[in-house]
């Protein structure tokens, strides 16, 4: 179901994995959810698999994890196939284009909204906004790749709450 | 040009093993490998194949794979290249999995993880920062805005919102079109 209608990649599935894993079938606890993200980010691979495996394994174990990871790309890959067949007439389709003109906005209101949530499983106390400012400041006007501010934002971790 | 279904399953694999940050950061290298290094696809169809593949819902990594396995090799090709792209995530992810749910509970693996989280906050701000970027029309704005307070206030399923957004865009098209950038 994620697979179905989750376009723009993945962090754009991060509001349905949330809706789903969390507050639906409460697989794994909000902050676990976070972390499970931050695992996904800084492993080789696409996130929503990455994402798809972690949560499987935690709910079903080995199986699990290859259940909702076969799930997870099943429905898209078979849009593929259909899609790649006639491609000419995809490529021009005004109404494609209509429809994803409509996604695309609604797609920046999920992200905040799964940024809104995931920010108040993520808040520890006062320390929480002065870390989110250093990271922003790596990530921004420093311009540091994302899996090395991971890494610094862990050893911060460890500095201030350790 | 008949590509070997073997080279075809270790180009993924590779890919696959080695590039972290998701989907988006593959697509460079997919265009290394298959444009440059291997010249299976000319750079046009490459860019057609990128086209299609933003424009479908799914994970991104996948279904390129799975667009370049059927367009060289057919069925075969691309569940060659769709299981070459995923497994290395899966290993790895299982892998680690295994331990972090052993030591979740550890003081120090709990102290990294509250460092860590908040990056993962920063992170996808500046994914959603960067989608809102591309399109700052006041129609756009107010869609965004809409659906975040549908999702996050009235508690509406991500699912139907989604649904009902697309069904907006194709309506709004019908009565005014669409624009060549394919906006609001």
């Amino acid at each position: 179901m994620i697979g179905m209608v989750s376009f723009g990649g993945g962090y754009a599935m991060l509001p349905l994995f949330e809706r789903m894993v969390v507050v639906e079938h409460g697989w794994l606890s909000p902050s676990l959810f976070v972390d499970m993200i931050a695992i996904a980010q800084i492993t080789p691979g696409p996130i929503a698999i990455n994402s798809a495996t972690f949560i499987g394994f935690q709910s079903a174990g080995v199986l699990g994890a290859a259940v909702a990871t076969v799930s997870v790309v099943l429905i898209p890959v078979m849009l593929v196939a259909v899609v790649s067949h006639y491609a000419e007439r995809f490529k021009e389709s005004k109404a494609v284009k209509a429809i994803l003109s409509g996604l695309r906005p609604a797609l920046v209101g999920l992200i905040f909204s799964s940024v809104v949530s995931i920010a108040q499983s993520s808040y520890v106390d006062y320390k929480s906004p002065i870390l989110f400012l250093i990271v922003m400041f790596l990530l921004w006007k420093v311009k540091l790749h994302p899996i090395l501010v991971i890494v610094i934002s862990g050893v911060l971790g460890f500095i201030v709450y350790y | 040009m008949q590509v070997r279904l073997t080279t075809l399953f270790f180009s993924f694999l590779k890919i696959g093993a080695f590039t972290f940050g998701g989907g988006y950061a593959m697509i460079p290298i997919f265009e290394r490998e298959f444009v440059h290094r291997y010249r299976y696809l000319s750079q046009e169809e490459f860019n057609d194949v990128l086209a299609m593949v933003q424009s479908l819902p799914g994970v991104i990594a996948i279904n390129f794979s799975v667009f370049i396995g059927l367009r060289l090799r057919k069925m075969k090709g691309a569940l060659v290249s769709m299981i070459g792209v995923a497994l290395p995530s899966f290993v790895i992810i299982l892998v680690i999995a295994n331990f972090f749910f052993r030591y979740v509970d550890h003081p120090v693996v709990e102290a990294v993880f509250k460092g860590v989280r908040i990056s993962v906050v920063a992170l996808i701000f500046t994914a959603g920062y960067k989608i809102f970027k591309t399109n700052r029309h006041l129609k756009a704005v107010f869609l965004a805005a809409l659906t975040f307070a549908l999702v996050f206030s009235v508690n509406v399923h991500p699912f139907f919102v989604i649904i009902g957004m697309g069904a907006f865009g194709y309506l709004l098209h019908l009565r005014n079109g669409v624009n060549s950038h394919g906006t609001v």
